[in-house]
């Protein structure tokens, strides 16, 4: 059984004034496994957003199922399960850090004994130790986010939902929360967020979906997606006449007196790389290009 | 446990707030000017102390019961923080009962404070207790959950400034309704007869819970009535719980 499963997702806004309609979501597909780690890709106002408050039941939708392990996602039932992070989370601010985990355990009817202690764990994990009983106006952007991701792991859920994790991190947190997501997929968790950071996507998710416009328009393995591994290899090299060049038909830019071609066909590069050093030129390098998710969410976008 | 979750911490956060703070410092304070007018005035110094007293807490208590119900649930919804709530599994209606709570336990504490500063001081001043006073207060803490109620009702389907209005020109009208008792039965326009029969029965009627006048004249307090003031709130706050569920559980948070 799927982890996660949306279809065909629709979600109408009106607006208070003139009852104007807005169609934000149009037909979201979702599909993720139990332990996958599923990276949400999508525009500015594709829809990232709006679709988990459907599945969270914070919004209702119009047409479409969102379902967890086969069950309603909206349910209280269905919520027991996941752990969710909102987009520039905003907590009581009259809170310390301590009070706020023990809060949110007992929103889980967790008892109290067992939440300080997790509390207490979960503070250590996102690097928050020593600040426990801080007042949360006191923190700054970066440890709000921590200590919400600190949050949305106090039921101990199956599945983790975060929206925009990586935003307000510095580098060392970014890591830090990226080892943290691996080692929630280790542990049997699946993971599904959204982010802008593809970098820091590329570098964890196992499937990605993505989304404009309100639809999906690709879903897949990032392995398959980025399949054709290298995109093109860069020959950088010198020594060799223009005219010798362009006379052969290789194209090639010049900069820092080195001349730069490309070339997506490896038989080209192997041949060109031949003809340099039969000219008596000097190879500098010889760099392949694979292609990032950046490449394959450009692409999906302009199409 | 979910809704005492809610509850206690509707209350720190109420308690947090400065502007409880404020509220019930002047409570005080007005309680003790009242000693300012005693030596201004002359007359019965107890009737006019009990009065003033009576008055200060009053109008205090009823400030915090409209103000805290607005502005709790409001930030809560402004500042998101209701996402967090919202997405755990608890469901809708608990957490309107657990404000309901949170703000019942913020006013109690409230009033307590107010009511106990104010017998020091009456005992102090004249030496005697007038128990009766104490009838006086729990009226008036059922009134004031009919208040925190209506604000609830309000706040959690509008801006802050319309709830305060709604529910400020609700306290007044609560006051004045009991007049058109008469009134109401001399109209002669069937449909608006039918009207004002809806209205004066659905609006709610707060002098049930003023007994001033008999405390400070000394006259007798009729238990049954009492009792039947304090059913009216209980029907009155539950039926205005159920309706705040009700929009609530339809309500989108953007
Ligand atoms: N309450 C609303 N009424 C009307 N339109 C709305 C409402 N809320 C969101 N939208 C619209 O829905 C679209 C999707 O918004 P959403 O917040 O889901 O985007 P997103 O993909 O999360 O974007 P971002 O990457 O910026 O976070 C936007 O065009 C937005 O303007
Ligand atoms: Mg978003």
């Amino acid at each position: 059984m799927k982890a996660i499963e949306i279809k065909g997702l629709e979600k109408t806004f009106t607006s208070n004034f003139l009852l104007k309609k807005y169609k934000v979501l149009k037909d979201i597909n979702i599909s993720i496994e139990k332990g996958e780690i599923y990276g949400f890709l999508g525009p500015n106002g594709a829809g990232k957003t709006t679709t988990i408050k459907c599945m969270l039941g914070l919004i209702s939708f119009d047409s479409g199922e969102s379902l967890i392990y086969g069950k309603d996602s909206k349910s209280i039932e269905g919520r027991e399960k996941i752990g969710f992070l909102p987009e520039h989370p905003y907590f009581y601010d009259y809170l310390t850090a301590k009070e706020l985990l023990i809060f949110s355990g007992m929103l889980f009817s967790i008892p109290i004994k067992k939440v300080m202690n997790k509390a207490k764990y979960l503070l250590e994990l996102v690097g928050l130790e020593g600040k426990e009983d801080l007042k949360l106006k006191k923190f700054s952007k970066g440890m709000i986010q921590r200590l919400g991701f600190a949050q949305t792991l106090i039921n101990d859920p199956e599945i983790i939902i975060l929206d925009e994790p990586f935003s307000g991190l510095d580098p060392i947190g970014r890591k830090e929360l990226r080892d943290l997501i691996i080692s929630l997929k280790k542990s049997g968790k699946t993971i599904f967020f959204s982010s802008h950071i593809l970098q820091d996507m590329e570098m964890i998710v196992d499937t990605v979906g993505i989304i404009l416009e309100g639809k999906t328009i690709k879903q897949g393995k990032l392995s398959d997606l980025i399949s054709h591994s290298v995109q093109y290899h860069e020959v950088v090299f010198r020594g060799v006449d223009e005219s010798l060049l362009k006379s052969n038909n290789i194209g090639f830019e010049l900069k820092d007196n080195n001349y730069i071609t490309k070339s997506k066909d490896f038989e080209k590069v192997n041949h060109i790389i031949e003809f340099i050093i039969m000219n008596h030129g000097k190879i500098i390098s010889v760099t392949p290009f694979k292609m990032t998710l950046e490449d394959i969410f450009l692409e999906e976008i302009n199409r | 446990m979910k809704i005492r979750a809610i509850a206690l911490n509707t209350f720190k956060e109420a308690t947090r707030n400065k502007i409880y703070y404020l509220l019930i410092f002047f409570g005080i304070f007005f309680v003790l000017s009242s000693k300012l007018v005693t030596l201004l005035t002359i007359g019965d110094h107890v009737k006019v102390l009990k009065d003033l007293g009576l008055a200060s807490i009053n109008f205090f208590s009823v400030l915090i019961a409209i103000f805290t119900g607005i502005d709790l649930v409001y930030k809560e919804i402004e500042r998101k923080t209701i996402y967090n709530i919202l997405s755990k599994p608890i469901s809708r209606s608990c957490f309107i009962i657990g404000k309901f709570f949170g703000l019942a336990l913020t006013l109690f504490v409230a009033l307590i404070s107010m009511v106990v500063m104010f017998f020091l001081f009456m005992l102090l001043f004249s030496g005697e207790l007038d128990v009766r006073i104490l009838v006086y207060f729990i009226l008036l803490y059922f009134e004031l959950l009919i208040i925190t109620s209506i604000s609830l009702l309000f706040s959690s389907i509008s801006t802050p400034i319309l709830s305060s209005v709604f529910t400020i020109s609700l306290y007044l009208i609560g006051h004045v309704i009991w007049t058109f008792n008469e009134f109401k039965d001399k109209i002669v326009n069937p449909i608006i007869k039918i009207i004002s029969y809806i209205l004066y029965y659905t609006l709610p009627n707060l002098e049930k819970f003023n007994i001033k006048n008999s405390i400070v004249m000394n006259i007798d307090i009729d238990i049954g009535m009492i009792l039947s003031s304090i059913c009216y709130a209980i029907f009155y706050i539950a039926a205005l719980l159920i309706l705040t569920i009700l929009i609530f559980n339809k309500r989108e948070f953007q």
